[in-house]
């Protein structure tokens, strides 16, 4: 071995060393003048979006930034203000937020809580950004809420249907304008009621992570309301492409209903293996099969392409609704991108318009007087109708809409139908519900 | 100093000034200037430098020492991120018993997955590891998740909630992860006219478990056990035939390295108190793997640089924007511009994977020895320089890489 020559000498040093290293730290204790995180001094605040622009996201991603881009524009009253002429609220200027011109920073979140919560970091860190806004997945936005929680600074959840996010991961700095997987089971089972009627037996395949899970809850809870009984329920990896082996059994179940709790690529993938299958053609029990996809995008629905035809799911907002909100967005998104926008980008642009709507109202950019100023806020006129910011939960509620695959698509973007505007009240559920308890807002953390 | 001989001893002392003087070294741009896009001195990535500096050195312990290749290495620093944050959960955000644990987790998890793995060698055994990360991730993501079992909290990532038991959390301690109180995010910004320099605790606790943990390194590369390794990445064969077990060497290696690794995924943890499924995927084993090739393999500093290298690109290229481009250009012409930010527009932001791929190919083709080469030939043509006309000696003498 080697020789290890202890004197009494380099003892001393060595331990000076180690002492000096560990006090070096204790000089450095918070001391800031600011009354909140980030608190903006000069003419200017920042904005951070933090959307997945790669990975499995990466098209909804880059749809949510163009619709903060297009925020950005209209909040320092450039292009043709978009939504600031319709909505209720009048208290944006279209010169900034609180008189200071807004500018934005960008992140990538991957679509993985980790990146998630490094790149809304450095966006506090580095950029001084006062809010984040975005995501396109529940874990995500999961993860930077709490970390905007611990931070200091105002989290607008991007696109986050989980239960969880408003329900037991709810913190008192997150906020989120996007519907969930309880208002999609309370707004489709009357509508599946209606058109397949009360006897029906339903199959689920569930995406195997928290997303899913409550998803499925949500949805097998609302449909045996209805009197639908659940046969079983199957949970998939979220690594399958091929989804062929849990579509077999699905026929010799002897359900006639099938229901997807999938996501993205693998609702498409999942679709078509089950379209394949011929499902849609069977008859069971003296009933025509049919298949559900309670979450819809109107990525998935370009990406599955003919098979979703007739098939039914819910939605946030769809551009093709015929308010002046909507209109209005539709109109200066469309101009500027050439494209109708998705219901993430419109989620995205209502909740960077509501972020300075509230700072502008409660005079300051202090995370808890901008809570504060959301907190059971009644507004219309970004394109969902008239919404309330519920205070107990953070949690929007406004109309689901519920559609279904368009039988004949007049162009590339009409993928889409809409059955029906499920009325706000239907969807409204207690904050104590089961299916949201057991967490705790907390109080709100201004940061330093 | 410390049983080093002068040469480690200096290199000691230079990692421990370049992780001291970070905050200053990383932010040489001042605050309000078009350059501060590229200053990396925020607490964040600091952080990360040396954190994942240790993984990197870590697995070199492994692969830069015996030459077995692991894929599965992020398992470990999963482990030690899970087991972190269990014992905020339980105990309090006290970081010493959370980081300890995940030390002691990730060694067992480690003496488990390396006693089946290193059955077998070269691309078997790198196999071997992938497979068994792959399955870490899936339990952690799914499997061990489930709402009559939830372990790891799968997609959402294992937190701390209001509540959770803490038994040991004192009344008047802070409610994010700490040393003995001393808050992991307190930081300290030195103002200097343009300039901003922020002093954060949590980074310098880290910078100084790295130097520890680099010093270790020294020393197992110095020691007749390191020497040991060396010989099975030289010729396991031979050792066998001459009637030596190499298997209890290996073993230690790859348990060594696996505490390496928990020791960096409880650090990650204490923080920022959150361990998702992610840093168990197989992209991130990858990583640390490209880490250590870029720095340069078996080299002691190599895997520093390495890290450092591909945590600057992840964090600050990726956030280079359109907007920020035309910032930047603003002075051309209107169409010119465009032109230009169309050219660059590929290769930042959601491109930085591209960039990074070209640099880590050029460095694969013309630095085989890494980064560590590079600085080593830079040295070299400057030595011959100055010495040039006198003696050749040294003109186009490349030293190994380890």
């Amino acid at each position: 071995m080697t020789k290890s020559d202890v004197t009494r000498r380099g003892v001393l040093k060595s331990g000076a060393f180690a002492g000096a290293g560990v006090a070096l730290p204790t000089i450095f204790t918070a001391s800031s003048a600011a009354a909140y995180t980030n608190e903006p001094t000069g003419g200017s605040v920042t904005l951070g979006f933090n959307v997945p622009q790669t990975g499995p996201y990466a098209d909804e991603g880059n749809d949510e930034l163009l619709a903060q881009q297009l925020a950005v524009e209209h909040l320092n009253g450039e292009g043709d203000s978009g939504c600031l002429n319709t909505f209720t609220s009048k208290a944006l200027k279209g010169n900034g937020i609180l008189g200071k011109k807004v500018e934005f920073v960008t992140g990538d979140t991957q679509t993985k809580s980790d990146a998630a919560r490094a790149s809304a970091k450095s966006m506090i860190e580095k950029d001084g950004a006062i809010m984040i806004n975005g995501g396109s997945s529940s874990g995500v936005a999961i993860a930077v809420q709490g970390l905007c929680q611990e931070a200091g600074v105002i989290f607008m959840a991007g696109l986050t249907h989980s239960n969880d996010t408003t329900g037991k991961d709810k913190k008192a700095n997150g906020f989120r304008h996007f519907f969930n997987g309880y208002m999609s089971g309370a707004a489709l089972a009357p509508v599946l009621e209606k058109e397949y009627g009360k006897e029906r037996r339903a199959y689920h395949l569930t995406a195997d992570y928290t997303w899913g899970w409550t998803q499925q809850e949500s949805i097998a809870a609302a449909t045996e309301a209805v009197g639908w009984e659940t046969v079983n329920n199957v949970l998939t990896p979220l690594a399958s492409t091929d989804f062929s082996s849990y579509i077999a059994p699905v026929l010799n179940s002897g359900a006639d209903v099938l229901v997807l709790n999938h996501y993205g690529g693998n609702m498409v993938n999942s679709l078509t293996n089950a379209i394949q299958f011929g499902l849609l053609d069977k008859v069971v029990n003296n009933k025509d099969f049919k298949i559900v996809v309670p979450l819809y995008s109107e990525l998935m629905a370009a990406g599955a392409g003919e098979n979703i035809k007739g098939v039914f799911g819910s939605m946030n907002w769809n551009w093709q609704l015929q308010d002046e909100g909507t209109k209005a967005f539709v109109k200066s998104f469309g101009e500027k991108y050439g494209k109708p926008p998705s219901n993430s980008a419109q989620t995205c642009y209502a909740q960077t318009l509501l972020y300075a709507d509230a700072c502008e109202r409660a005079g300051t950019f202090n995370p808890c007087g901008v809570a504060e100023a959301l907190e059971g806020f009644e507004f219309d006129g970004l394109g969902n109708g008239p919404t309330l910011y519920r205070a107990d939960d953070h949690q929007c509620f406004k109309d689901v809409l519920v559609v279904k695959g368009a039988e004949n698509p007049t162009n590339a973007y009409d993928t889409l139908e809409i059955v029906e505007k499920t009325p706000r009240a239907q969807v409204e559920y207690a904050p104590d519900h089961p299916m949201f308890a057991g967490g705790d807002l907390g109080s709100c953390n201004p940061g330093a | 100093m410390f049983g080093l001989d002068k040469k480690d001893t200096s290199l000691l002392i230079v990692v421990a000034l370049l992780t001291l003087l970070a905050p200053f070294i990383l932010n040489p741009f001042p605050s309000d200037s078009a350059m501060a896009q590229f200053n990396a001195g925020y607490p964040d990535l600091m952080q990360r430098f040396v954190i994942f500096g240790i993984f990197a050195v870590g697995f070199n312990i492994l692969f830069g020492l015996t030459g077995y290749l692991s894929f599965g290495h992020a398992a470990f620093l999963g482990v030690g991120s899970y087991s972190a944050v269990w014992m905020f959960k339980l105990l309090s955000y006290n970081i010493i018993p959370a980081v300890v644990l995940a030390v002691i987790i990730a060694g067992l998890f480690s003496l488990l997955i390396g006693f089946i793995s290193l059955r077998r060698s070269g691309i078997y055994f790198s196999i071997l590891t992938l497979a068994f990360a792959q399955m870490s991730f899936a339990l952690a993501y799914s499997v061990l998740s489930n709402p009559k079992f939830n372990l790891t909290n799968g997609e959402t990532g294992l937190q701390v909630y209001a509540d959770d038991p803490q038994w040991l959390h004192g009344a008047n301690m802070p409610d994010v992860p700490h040393l003995f109180g001393l808050s992991m995010r307190s930081t300290y910004t030195l103002e200097l006219g343009p300039w901003a320099f922020d002093f954060n605790t949590g980074y310098y606790i880290c910078a100084i478990v790295m130097m520890v943990a680099f010093y270790l390194a020294i020393r197992i590369f110095r020691s007749p056990f390191g020497m040991m390794l060396r010989a099975v990445k030289s010729n396991q064969q031979r050792m066998n035939y001459t009637g030596l077990n190499t298997r209890p060497y290996t073993l230690a290696a790859f348990v060594i390295s696996g505490m390496y690794a928990g020791l960096a995924g409880g650090l990650m943890a204490a923080m920022d108190p959150l361990a998702g499924a992610e840093r168990m995927q197989w992209t991130a084993s990858g990583e640390v793997v490209l880490m250590t090739i870029l720095g340069g393999a078996g080299t002691l500093i190599g895997p520093v640089l390495g890290a450092g290298f591909i945590k600057y690109f992840e964090n600050i290229f990726s956030k280079i924007n359109d907007n920020v481009l035309h910032g930047w250009f603003a002075f051309l012409p209107d169409g010119l511009e465009d032109f230009v930010v169309t050219i660059i527009h590929p290769f930042v932001g959601k491109g930085w994977h591209l960039t990074l791929g070209l640099l880590f190919m050029m460095v694969v083709i013309f630095l085989p020895g890494g980064l560590v080469e590079g600085g080593q030939r830079l040295a070299a043509w400057v030595r011959s320089k100055r010495n040039k006309g006198q003696d050749d000696e040294t003109t186009g003498k490349t030293e190994p890489a380890e």
